[in-house]
């Protein structure tokens, strides 16, 4: 086994455990922003591991001679594009239309976001 | 196809499955509707992570195009139920 491999292992590893935690954490928090900051940061960087070993797959086996999985890293680099791009604004979204739709933040004392809306409807 | 259970890839693949089982519990309890969106996309990122995973255990570059659109489409269906939720017109 090369070192390659190992560092392939840890990145899968490290991916692994933190969706499992976004899982984890989507089951134990208490209301919809908690679990949206463990569902989707957490689901974002694992994620990004993931893809980074995969892209070291690639690289590892074109350098080996299996000159057309090359293709496999660059695929997984646009594929992690659109993920660290689509994730957090679709999270953003989701998050703006809880607030609105009058759900409010568990166990929560300052709000802002409804101060400034209240601020807006009087003007 | 038989799978190998002792390569890396489809291991992680498998254990993706089950992070994707225990989001799903959150989207049949879910008090409110957000939260069940919320455990949508979650499930969303994952098979995106997964699809990657499987694509590269059977070293097939077609899995990570389809992962690609898969992301694209998930996005706007975020958003579609986002923008629902918030009782604007669509």
């Amino acid at each position: 086994m090369t070192y390659v491999e190992w560092v392939i292992y840890v990145f899968l590893g490290v991916g692994l455990v933190f969706n499992f935690l976004a899982s984890v954490g989507l089951m134990r928090f208490p209301d919809v922003y908690t679990r949206l900051h463990a569902g989707t940061k957490c689901t974002t960087f694992g994620s990004i591991f993931l893809s980074i070993a995969v892209m070291i797959y690639g690289v590892w086996k074109y350098r080996e001679g299996d000159t057309a999985l090359i293709s496999l890293s660059i695929h997984t680099f646009i594929a992690l594009v659109a993920i660290m791009l689509t994730n957090p604004t679709g999270a953003h979204a989701i998050a703006r239309a809880a607030h609105r739709s009058g759900i409010k933040p568990a166990m929560a004392v300052v709000d802002d976001l409804e101060e400034k809306e209240e601020e807006n409807d009087n003007d | 196809m038989i799978m190998d259970f002792t390569d890396p890839f489809i291991l992680t693949f498998l254990l993706l499955l089950v992070c994707m089982l225990v989001a799903m519990i959150r989207v049949l309890l879910g008090p409110t509707t957000p939260d069940r969106v919320v455990g949508l996309d979650t499930i969303n990122t994952l098979v995106i992570a997964a699809m990657i995973i499987y694509g590269a255990a059977f070293d097939e570059v077609i899995y990570i195009d389809v992962a690609i659109v898969y992301a694209l489409l998930s996005f706007i269906t975020t958003l579609f139920i986002a923008k629902y939720l918030e009782g604007g017109r669509l």
